[in-house]
């Protein structure tokens, strides 16, 4: 270890009989490490180091003492600052304290997560519900669970890192197929034995670059070959279809789809995540569901704000509405100043814009931020295709001047650095 | 030729957009290594051979999978199990 790295972290450190000098678990990660301590050294400041430290609205915030117009949440909604969302979370703070400290199958399921998913079951019309503690564990619960070593998983390949993880802890067969290609997911479902045990896994929205799946022509040819189909709704849930179920309530496939995979973190503007579903049986995946057993319940207050919060949605026609002006405009908006983005016109709530290289992402994060606007930087491995961008995305509580000042800020930075003339 | 060279002249063929560096390509060669692949180009490989032979080479089998070598033998033995 050299001197600056040689804190006061163990004082036991120097004890220790040294070493190959320098080498040690940590070194695989040496490249990384460079690479961003060369980043940093040009002088930008660190995309993933970001402190809100006071937050005033869903769409505001003070960063380093300025106040800041959020477009980088998952606040779709804007459900966190709502007054009934908040009085219901305190009220169930008094009512049944700060935590369950249990699992839900012991002593973590109090009447707040039975009425959260009763709510759910309304929201989405299904017979059952089951609630995790985050959207993360949600897949992980689902893909390790129901498919077994015998069955075979097929999901897109740009799917989110906690679809993937899912299968990783599961002992199923994982077969990918190329990002929303109809084709391709026929091809590979052909393939397969006929009798074999199938779960097609699509999400709704994909995330990075704000795409959504062609859901209608999928669920058709999975249910052709037989397989169950699980959607991921996650960036869906809240603005897509009649009651703001998702892309698949809007595809017309909801009596096709076996299960639906959501989240709290990002339009019901609180923490957790969920499975609904008709299957008789679903049921017992509370019992041999590992992500759902071994960890512990949702506090009480999370629970009370989340199940508020989905009751609200079922009547947010004109958040909704206003949401889909908002992002039609700032795509739109963005595409004549001559940025390049990842969609032809805006087809969810986010609106990704691609950059060359990390350097130019992170000089244009930069200059936003210090005009008073946060967007996410995203790189790979996050980015599905090697691709650096920025990452819009609106909440129903912008207002048509925030859209406007957030369209000249892009001009201004696009041009003080070149990305646009 | 034996099954086994035209199936490795078949790879090697499908590999040749992706070997940017003009790797020499036997048996052995690595893809990770030798190749210096990440893993959307194997995505992207990966799909190609399997429309090419017709065979799914599932990410379990992928796992296992370092060589130039073992994939075609990977590829022969999905061919005839069909
Ligand atoms: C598609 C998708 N699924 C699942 C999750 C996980 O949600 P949570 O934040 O509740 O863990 C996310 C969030 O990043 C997501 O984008």
């Amino acid at each position: 270890m050299t001197e600056a790295l040689n804190n006061a972290m163990d004082p036991a450190d120097e004890e220790r009989p040294p070493t190959v000098p320098g080498r040690d678990l940590f070194s695989k990660f040496d490249a990384l490490i460079a690479e961003r301590q060369a980043l940093l050294d040009t002088g930008v400041r660190d995309p993933f180091g970001l402190v809100m430290e006071r937050v005033l609205s869903p769409t505001r915030a003070i960063i380093r003492g300025r106040e800041t117009i959020l477009l980088g949440t998952y606040n779709y909604m804007g459900m966190t600052f709502d007054p009934d969302v908040i009085a219901a979370g305190k009220k169930a703070l008094d009512d049944y304290g700060s935590g369950t400290t249990g699992s839900r199958v012991l002593n973590g399921t109090y009447q707040g997560h039975r009425e959260c998913e009763e709510a759910l079951k309304e929201f989405y019309g299904t017979r059952h519900a089951m609630v995790f503690s985050t959207g993360y564990q949600a897949n992980l619960g689902l893909m390790s669970t129901i498919a077994g070593k015998e069955d075979f998983i097929i999901l897109d390949a740009d799917s989110h890192a906690s679809i993937y993880d899912g299968c990783f802890l599961g002992d199923a067969q994982i077969v990918r197929f190329r990002h929303n290609s109809v084709d391709d997911l026929a091809r590979r479902l052909g393939r397969l034995p006929a009798d074999a045990g199938k779960l097609v896994v699509l999400e709704g929205v994909y995330s990075m670059l704000g795409d959504i799946a062609p859901l209608k022509e999928m669920v058709a040819v999975a249910k052709r070959h037989g397989a169950m189909v699980v959607v991921d709704e996650a960036h869906g849930m809240g603005f897509f279809g009649e009651h703001g179920r998702g892309v698949f309530e809007e595809a017309g496939v909801e009596d096709q789809v076996d299960f639906v995979v959501g989240t709290f973190s990002k339009s019901v503007g609180t923490v957790g995540g969920f499975v609904v579903s008709n299957h008789p049986k679903f049921e017992v995946l509370r019992l041999v569901c590992r992500p759902y057993v071994f960890t512990a319940s949702l506090p009480p207050s999370v629970v009370a704000t989340a199940a508020t919060s989905i009751r609200k949605l079922m009547h947010a026609g004109e958040k909704r509405a206003h949401l889909w002006k908002n992002s039609k405009r700032l795509h739109l908006g963005l595409r004549e100043l001559g940025f390049d983005l990842a969609t032809p016109e805006a087809q969810s709530a986010i609106i990704a814009v691609l950059l060359p290289d990390q350097q130019t992402t992170v000089l244009m994060w930069q200059a936003l931020l210090e005009a008073g606007l946060y967007v996410n930087m995203a790189r790979p491995p996050a980015t599905p295709t090697g691709i650096f961008l920025l990452r819009c995305s609106l909440c129903a509580e912008h207002s048509d001047e925030d859209v406007g000042r957030i369209i000249d800020m892009f001009a201004t930075a696009g041009r003080a650095t070149g990305v646009i003339a | 030729m034996t099954d086994r060279t035209q199936t490795f002249a078949k790879v090697a063929e499908l590999i040749e957009p992706f070997n940017k560096k003009g790797v020499e390509l036997t048996d052995s060669t690595t893809f990770a290594g030798d190749l210096e692949w990440d893993s959307l180009v194997v995505m992207d490989f990966v799909a190609s051979v399997e429309d090419e032979f017709d065979i799914l080479i599932t990410m379990n089998m992928q796992a296992e999978i370092e060589t130039v070598g073992q994939l075609v033998d990977a590829v022969d033995k999905l061919k005839t199990e069909d």
